[in-house]
């Protein structure tokens, strides 16, 4: 790891755990798990150059898993998170092997396909509950002695599951794989000319994506004691896109940014009634013509900006 | 007579012609974005939006200016295209060296502020419109409303007219011109963004031409765009981004496939659009009648 | 003098003091939740807000309230997960003691189960599922001004008497649809009549006409629309093109609310029969409500669900007015179980042990155009059904609150 990054994510980590005095725990878990959400995301947008316009079906599906098994089957929590989770991954094999023979919009709207169709499945399956969705799934104690029906409590539990997805997604891009992906992203022709299987990189990549997204829709099933189709329809997918647009496309800390940009829009804005549409598309129109790189990506840019001057004054005091 | 399934092939012939019904409506909508995404490469987003306000603008010129069905036919897509070119001139023409990702993140966030300012207005639950062309025949196998053949009929009209537009005169060939070399046919002297904001102001009118048509038979009702916008998004991937023929035969052929699924499996109907939208990209990648950029 | 002047109001401070330590964090907090945008926010919405700051008001003025009371709102969207965050945010961070209207039933169920959970109030206007004093009823849950049952109830039987024997049903296909349409076969089949077709058409839905022409070719008399808002508007008018009702067949709206009709108009929907708790023009008290409600929401003359609103948050007032306090949400629901309920707007009536609150409900037909003589004189009286016949008799609902 970078000694920079290093620092950064310890500053950002002890941000985030001082955090729950003064905010709302369940606040700021569901900011995590969209955080988790949008990592999982940015992972295939940012770094492999695919944009999913159904990632909502790991999500949410996952989501269904995970209550469906702890509130039913009567399984521990962090059994039922890793059952979504799998389920996930499991769909992101099938899913995967069926997008990724597409590329650019046709990839956006195969996935969106695939989402519509899982949503359909979900709406339909008898242990989903239709629009009621699974209900009061309970918070079991964690590995049988952490009790997680407190909030600020689980909030860090969250907090960890949320930390390493982060740091897997931030080890994948940096090890040799990650660089097959970029050079996948910038020249797809010139990476199979050097003989590398794109197709299985690809594949890779979408199926670690879908399992983080998994992740990420379990836990927040447990958070929140709800799965619902809220979860699997394609707003859903929509909504992901514009946090990852919103912090930053293809920088490591813009989803975080963006989710939690957008989920406290959602929160706040909610007492302005009819309005809060208008603040939104407001926003995002601002944000494509004005921002266009995101939160993150903007600063990262004006950082380098100044990096660049500064390295050229010192290159001309040095003549 | 057989039956096929149950069904008595009377009531399938009705669901046959309602289906082709709502295909015009799909066809219309599909046309309009095809239109825009062919010479523009923008994916309208706030297409929903415009034929929301299509049939807005049908409800306003009679409420408020006693302009009847007729007139508003003519002046309503005329008048959302005004803003629509408006809207062009404003955001979209600013972001056209970019991905297609961002004309469509800010064509939804216009969505969204239109949606919200007419649902401010307006409420949500709906203005009624009088149906222009009351009546109907009784075709032995089902009742057609006068007005429902008239849809079919001034639908079938106006998207051949497009298509014979774009593909078959000189305007048309300078359109499709500029979208290939637009710095060597501005080096002609044509202007070309001027053709561009007229083109995406065409196409916004057809949207708005779509919903004028459908406010008699569906309440005006702000919301009533948000959910038809990615069916038609699918309609126009599977005929073949920008191929006009592709998203007009495609709207029509959508229709009835829906119209037969609403008989043998109601729940479905939604989601079979994008189950063929799935095989068809499986397929043939570039859509049914698109060619492979 | 001065000094005993100081006395005197710190004795008063005191004394209001000790009144407000009674009530969690010193005042009422109302929430109403609700579709402030989306298909129902006509008929809740902004309308109910409106409701409930009105009774708070009207309650101070009749009398002395002892305590600041606040309304607070959020949209819900329609959408369960994000009314269960807001309910969780409100009962947790926000204090607000008692929840408000809260249309859809996944919704509502969803609150219903976090209201039990922090024993709060939860009040329910705008919501039709029965199950809310069935199978999911809570001690902390009343149920307002109408359910599925009853609305089954009152237009099942009185359309199955006059003749309307065979039915087929376009329903909804989401959990609110099946209910709509499984309490109203019931009703049908326990008159004698019979079901004979149904269809489930996606939600939300915008063509009609394919499933209205399977209702045609069943031949049912009676077309029952098991669905809700823009779906019902849609498929009523669409029927109207479609010539159903010119031919002989009739519709059954199972669940219309006055801003439907509104939004139908009069030429569409003329003849329409359907059940509710609550008309605005019915007497001199309602117009006066409906009068000063027009004003402050764009013209929109006040639903049922609002009429529910201002009613239920009345009754909760006394009631806590008459405890003393608000901090046990489950006594404060007893409490009101326990005192009868009267308002100016749906007048005396009481609530049942399982939750139900009991009073007359109304069949009304809609009125041809040439009868309407005023802007939203939309109704006719077909005939009361009285309360004690309203709705479904506690043994039935399951409710484990009822031994």
């Amino acid at each position: 790891m970078k000694r920079n990054d290093v620092f950064t994510f310890a500053a950002v980590l002890a941000l985030l755990a001082v955090l729950p005095a003064a905010i709302y725990p369940l606040f700021l878990m569901k900011v995590l798990c969209f955080a988790l959400f949008a990592c999982a995301f940015n992972l295939l947008i940012g770094y492999v150059g695919l944009l999913s316009f159904g990632h909502a079906m790991f999500f949410g599906f996952a989501a269904y898993v995970s209550g469906h098994a702890v509130k039913v089957w009567g399984w521990p929590t962090e059994a039922g998170i890793l059952a979504g989770t799998g389920a996930a991954a499991l769909l992101g094999v099938a899913a995967g092997a069926i997008a990724i023979r597409r590329q650019g919009i046709y990839f956006a709207m195969v996935t969106l396909a695939l989402a519509q169709m899982v949503f359909f499945y979900c709406h339909q399956a008898p242990f989903t509950g239709g629009e009621d969705g699974i209900q009061a799934i309970p918070r079991r104690p964690l590995l049988g002695v952490i009790d997680i029906t407190n909030d600020t409590v689980f909030y860090y539990v969250v907090l960890a599951i949320f930390t390493f997805g982060f740091l897997l997604i931030y080890r994948v891009i940096h090890s040799p794989f990650g660089q097959v992906l970029k050079a996948i992203r910038e020249n797809e022709p010139r990476a199979i000319s050097l003989g590398y299987r794109v197709d299985r990189y690809k594949l890779l990549a979408f199926v670690l994506s879908a399992a983080l997204a998994g992740l990420a829709g379990a836990t927040k099933a447990i958070v929140f004691k709800i799965a619902s189709l809220t979860d699997v329809a394609w707003q859903m997918s929509g909504e992901v896109v514009l946090m990852t647009l919103v912090g930053g496309m293809g920088t490591v800390l813009g989803p975080l940014v963006g989710a939690a940009v957008i989920v406290s829009m959602q929160n706040y804005l909610a007492r302005f009634g009819e309005w809060v549409l208008v603040i939104q598309g407001a926003i995002f129109v601002t944000t494509v013509l004005l921002l266009r790189r995101g939160i993150v990506g903007e600063i990262v840019a004006a950082f380098a900006r100044r990096a660049l001057r500064r390295g050229k004054d010192t290159a001309q005091d040095a003549d | 007579m057989f039956e096929l399934l149950g069904v008595p092939p009377q009531a399938l012939f009705g669901q046959l012609l309602l289906g082709l019904i709502n295909g015009a409506f799909y066809a219309i909508l599909s046309l309009g974005l095809a239109v825009i995404f062919g010479l523009l490469n923008v994916i309208n987003f706030a297409h929903g939006a415009q034929y929301m306000m299509g049939a807005f603008a049908t409800w306003m010129l009679l409420q408020y200016f006693g302009v009847p069905y007729w007139g508003a036919l003519v002046a309503a897509p005329v008048l959302v295209g005004i803003f629509g070119m408006l809207l062009e001139r404003l955001f979209l023409s600013r972001l056209y060296h970019l991905d297609h990702l961002y004309g469509l993140l800010l064509t939804f966030g216009l969505a969204l502020i239109i949606e919200g300012l007419f649902r401010q207005q307006f409420g949500s639950s709906g203005l009624p419109y009088t149906n222009p062309i009351p009546g109907g025949a009784n075709l032995g196998f089902m009742f057609l409303p006068y007005y429902r053949a008239w849809v079919v009929a001034f639908s079938l009209f106006v998207c051949f007219g497009t298509w014979f537009l774009i593909e078959k005169t000189k305007l048309g060939s300078y359109l499709r011109a500029a979208t290939e070399k637009r710095d060597l046919v501005q080096a002609f002297g044509v202007n070309v963004p001027r053709m561009i904001t007229l083109t995406y102001g065409f196409g916004v009118g057809l949207a708005a031409l779509a919903g004028v048509l459908a406010a008699p038979i569906y309440t005006v009702n702000p919301l009533m765009g948000s959910n038809l916008i990615i069916v038609v998004f699918a309609v126009v991937v599977i005929g073949g981004m920008g191929s006009i023929l592709g998203a007009i035969l495609t709207g029509f052929g959508l229709g009835i496939v829906e119209g037969f699924t609403k008989v043998f499996y109601p729940e479905a109907s939604n989601t079979v659009i994008f189950i063929l939208m799935a095989i068809v990209l499986m397929i043939r990648p570039a859509g049914l009648f698109g060619t492979q950029r | 003098m001065r000094m005993k002047c100081l006395m005197i109001a710190a004795a008063a401070c005191l004394a209001a003091g000790a009144a407000e330590a009674q009530y969690s964090n010193g005042n009422i907090k109302i929430g109403v939740m609700n579709d402030q945008s989306g298909t129902y926010a006509d008929l809740a919405g902004p309308g109910s807000v409106w409701a409930a700051k009105k009774a708070v008001a009207d309650f101070c003025k009749a009398q002395k309230c002892h305590d600041k009371i606040e309304v607070i709102f959020a949209d819900h969207q329609n959408k369960p997960d994000i009314g269960a965050g807001i309910a969780r945010r409100w009962y947790d961070v926000e204090q607000v003691d008692v929840m408000v209207d809260v249309p859809t039933s996944s919704v509502a169920l969803a609150v219903n189960n976090i209201t039990k959970e922090k024993n709060k109030v939860f009040l329910v206007s705008g919501a039709a599922s029965s199950d809310l004093t069935g199978k999911a009823c809570t001690p902390n849950t009343i149920h307002w001004t109408y359910d599925t049952w009853a609305l089954a109830n009152g237009t099942g039987n009185a359309i199955v008497k006059t003749g309307g024997k065979t039915w087929f049903f376009l329903t909804a296909d989401y959990a609110f649809g099946h209910a709509l349409e499984r309490d109203t076969a019931a009703v049908v089949e326990k008159n004698g009549g019979k079901v004979v077709g149904k269809v489930r058409h996606p939600f939300p839905g915008q063509d009609f006409s394919s499933f209205l022409l399977q209702a045609q070719a069943s031949k049912a008399q009676i077309i029952g629309l098991a669905n809700a808002g823009a779906d019902t508007t849609n498929a009523i008018k669409q029927a109207a093109e479609f010539g159903i009702v010119a031919a002989g067949q009739n519709l059954a709206g199972l669940l219309v609310f006055l801003t439907d009709v509104h939004s139908l108009g009069l030429k569409t929907a003329q003849g329409l029969i359907f059940t509710e708790a609550w008309y605005w023009d019915m007497n001199d008290a309602n117009r006066a409500f409906a009068k000063e409600f027009a004003a402050a929401n764009r013209d929109i003359h006040p639903s049922m669900v609002h009429a529910g609103v201002y009613s239920a948050v009345t009754h909760y007032l006394k009631a806590v007015h008459a405890l003393g306090s608000d901090a046990d949400g489950a006594k404060v629901v007893a409490k009101m179980k326990e005192m009868p309920t009267d308002d100016k707007l749906m007048g005396k009536g009481k609530i049942r042990a399982d939750g139900r609150k009991i009073h007359d409900m109304y069949l009304f037909e809609v009125k041809k155009p040439a009868e309407s003589k005023k802007p939203w004189d939309y109704y006719k009286l077909r005939a009361t059904i009285p309360a004690d016949e309203a709705f479904r008799p506690m043994a039935e609902g399951g409710c484990p609150l009822v031994k």
